[in-house]
């Protein structure tokens, strides 16, 4: 198994960070991953994007050009990366800020409302992991669990009260692909 | 201890604290600020110090300083800021001064880019500053070999007196991959009786200097140097040769770019083609021994060297196979990655010419 | 016998290559002098310029750092970072000081680090034989300003002292002359002083000697001084130009 993702939208979306939290799962399952952020001017109130990589391999390259998985979380985002994802790979749109279909029929696509979702949940902020949560149903890349896991590290002691609303996104994201 | 995912940058500063570094001193440049960042929060912690310099040239003259009372001390910076360090490099080396120095390559010359590059090879590989030196100088592919070597380089550095480069670029510094922190297989480091920390009476006094205005006396302590480089080819050359029995072409890359190679041997298979890669992990002293080995292969058809520059390694290459097999290039530059097809097409092109 | 006058234990015997007359043995004897009266000298750790006195770490009997063109103020705080309390000073040149060395020494002061600083100006580069110097006066003849410094063309001496009194991390500041026997005595206590201040922890402390240099000047070592009183002092003032209590 080798997931070659990435994950794109605009900065304060929390691209990093979900990035981030599923190289961490990979990484309690004792799976080979990296991250790989885009760094420099771009980073400044423009599009962010990661690179993650989890494999029962050894990750040779970091850089995703042909990815298993596209998430994009905006407009520019679908613009940029639409053309990464390899033939029969999964494109994940966040329907809510993105108007705009697939060209492709090659690959396999599923829109989801995430902001919606997220605000249904009474939490903007988490629209990310509605999003990742329905590429963790799609690919079983790593359990629910050890995102949740690897939340808790990164939230800490005192940000551990945030754990269920994440874990209800992580679940609709899921609910909105089976 | 168990695994930590951390960025390659934080990880490097953190390896060096763990080899006894307690001191460093940096000035900020992108793609490297992660590492002047953590030894600011860490350093005073531990009862070390961090000093934001005035500029790149202050900054590794007080290295300098540091490293002649005996300090384990490092400076990092990316390709700007390292040509400024190079006065300051040289005198380091001209005073047999052990010290670490990072350079988190972007792509030059001038300003340049911030993104990843290779092109500070030759300045890095081949001197940098003026007069006859050279440095140990790691390239590591992944974030936990640049966290091995960076605790590896104080040990050698202390052990060879002679500054130490780890050579890694943007992505390196920029991604996170899961790390474990083991020391290096222990050395037996001699007391640093040469170091200034003040006479106390019971030696005599230390000087710390470069400067031999007699001829004859600078040449016997160049001399004398290089006799230590010798040793230093023998006993700390380190390079990966993988899957290269029977390959016929053998790719010839370093840090990140030899990871995207691995990458191209996998698709390569796949087609029928057998490529085998000899990877650096010190970039001088260079790997000679396993070039000449492999170029002596029937099997081994040409020699492929793929870079994020416009061919700098790949020099070094030609020397070490010295014509017996063909050495071809492929690169990209200026802040672009070469992709696994690109290499694999140049691949294709080379097995056509020679069959 | 009786002692009635022994060379301070702060020099090596090593004979002074200073050509006859210039002031940079007095000035090495004055620093030596005020480290072996404070006794310091075992835990001093000294650090050498480019420059005339590039070999300075071949006379003062301590520990010596060689350090690169004007970075010896950068060079002592790497020193002093690791070892807070052994005493580290440097002694530089105009050239080193005031020019290619301008932004170590101003931020050295800025940060207040707590060394001592000897800074020998003499308005030229000796070493090298006579060029301008960024305290070369105006109308000076030097042999890259051979019509005497211009204005128009090479701008003005600066009067770093001056300069340096402004920074808030300084601690002390005093302009001292070598050209008279008072003067020579004033400038070791302010010397001696300037040591005090690091071993009490005071901060960043310097004194700028004014110095001759009858070689490059073109004078003969009596001259050299009397040029100096009467040129160099008008425009380059002595007295303490900066003093936290």
């Amino acid at each position: 198994m080798t997931e070659q993702v990435i994950i794109a939208g605009f900065g304060g979306q929390g691209i990093m960070s979900i990035g981030q939290m599923l190289t961490y799962a990979g990484m309690i399952e004792d799976k080979n991953v990296s991250w790989l952020p885009s760094y420099g001017p771009e980073m400044r109130g423009g599009t962010a994007n990661c690179n993650v990589t989890v494999s029962d391999d050894m990750v040779g390259s970091p850089i995703v050009t042909e990815a298993s998985a596209v998430l994009v979380l905006n407009k520019p985002s679908l613009d940029k990366f639409e053309s990464f994802v390899r033939e029969k790979g999964l494109l994940i749109v966040n329907s809510s800020l993105i108007d705009k279909k697939t060209t492709r029929n090659d690959i396999r696509t599923y829109y989801i409302p995430a902001n919606e979702i997220a605000a249904e949940l009474g939490n903007d902020k988490i629209a990310n992991m509605v999003m990742l949560g329905a590429y963790i149903e799609l690919t079983k890349v790593v359990a629910v669990d050890s995102v949740l896991e690897a939340l808790k590290k990164v939230l800490g002691e005192s940000k551990a009260g945030l754990i269920p609303i994440n874990r209800q996104a992580l679940e609709r994201g899921a609910a909105c692909v089976n | 201890m168990a695994k930590v995912l951390m960025k390659g940058n934080e990880a490097i500063a953190e390896a060096a604290i763990q080899a006894g570094c307690k001191y460093f001193f940096g000035y900020p440049i992108t793609p490297q600020n992660e590492i002047p960042a953590y030894m600011a929060k860490k350093l005073p912690q531990i009862g070390g110090t961090f000093l934001q310099a005035e500029s790149e040239v202050a900054a590794i003259n007080m290295v300098y300083g540091a490293a002649g009372t005996g300090a384990r001390v490092m400076t990092s910076s990316s390709g700007p800021g390292i040509s400024l360090k190079q006065e300051g490099i040289s005198y380091i080396a001209g005073a047999d001064l052990p010290c670490v120095i990072v350079n988190i390559v972007r792509s030059g010359p001038g300003l340049g880019g911030i993104q990843p590059a290779q092109s500070d090879y030759f300045q890095t590989v081949k001197g940098g500053g003026h007069g006859d030196y050279y440095m140990v100088v790691y390239a590591p592919a992944t974030i936990q070999e640049a966290v091995d070597v960076t605790m590896e380089a104080f040990d050698v550095a202390d052990q060879y007196r002679t500054p130490v480069t780890i050579l890694g670029d943007g992505m390196l510094g920029q991604m996170m991959e899961p790390v474990e922190f083991k020391q290096p297989k222990k050395r037996t480091l001699e007391e640093k009786s040469w170091a200034t920390t003040g006479y106390i009476g019971d030696r005599p006094r230390n000087i710390i200097n470069s400067l031999y205005i007699v001829p004859s006396m600078l040449e016997d302590t160049i001399r004398k140097r290089f006799e230590r480089y010798e040793v230093i080819k023998k006993e700390e050359t380190k390079v990966e040769v993988y899957n290269c029995e029977d390959a016929q072409i053998i790719i010839a890359a370093y840090g990140t770019t030899s990871r995207i190679c691995r990458s191209v041997i996998e698709a390569a298979e796949e087609i029928g083609i057998k490529v085998g890669l000899i990877r650096p992990i010190t970039v001088w002293p260079f790997p000679d021994q396993a070039f000449e080995e492999y170029a002596n292969k029937d099997a081994v058809k040409a020699f492929l060297a793929v870079e994020m520059s416009m061919g700098q390694m790949v020099e070094d290459v030609r020397l070490a196979v010295n014509g017996r097999k063909p050495v071809h290039f492929t690169g990209r530059t200026g802040g672009m990655v070469p992709t696994p097809k690109e290499i694999l097409d140049k691949i294709k092109i080379i097995l056509e010419e020679v069959n | 016998m009786a002692v009635v006058f022994d060379k301070t234990k702060g020099l090596t015997d090593k004979a002074f290559h200073y050509c006859p007359g210039c002031t940079h043995g007095i000035a090495h004897r004055l620093v030596a002098e005020a480290m072996e009266e404070l006794g310091v000298l075992e835990k001093a750790i000294g650090v050498a310029p480019v420059g005339c006195a590039v070999f300075a770490y071949e006379y003062f009997n301590c520990d010596m750092q060689e350090a690169s063109h004007g970075r010896a103020p950068a060079v002592a705080t790497g020193i002093k970072r690791v070892l807070p309390d052994n005493i580290v000073f440097t002694y530089q040149g105009d050239g080193d000081l005031a020019s290619i060395g301008t932004a170590e020494i101003i931020h050295a002061a800025a940060r207040g680090e707590n060394i001592t600083v000897i800074f020998i100006n003499n308005t030229t580069y000796g070493m090298t034989g006579g060029q301008m110097a960024p305290t070369t006066l105006v109308g000076q003849v030097t042999t890259t300003s051979p019509n005497g410094r211009d204005p128009m063309l090479a701008g003005y001496p600066i009067k770093m002292s001056e300069m340096l009194a402004t920074i808030e991390g300084a601690a002390y500041i005093e302009r001292v002359s070598l050209h008279d026997i008072k003067h020579i005595k004033h400038a070791k206590k302010s010397i001696k002083k300037a040591f005090e201040n690091q071993i009490n922890k005071k901060g960043f402390s310097l004194i700028e000697v004014l110095s001759t240099c009858p070689t490059n000047w073109g004078v003969s070592p009596k001259d050299a001084m009397l040029w100096l009183e009467k040129n160099m002092i008008p425009n380059f003032p002595l007295g303490v130009k900066k003093e936290v209590e």
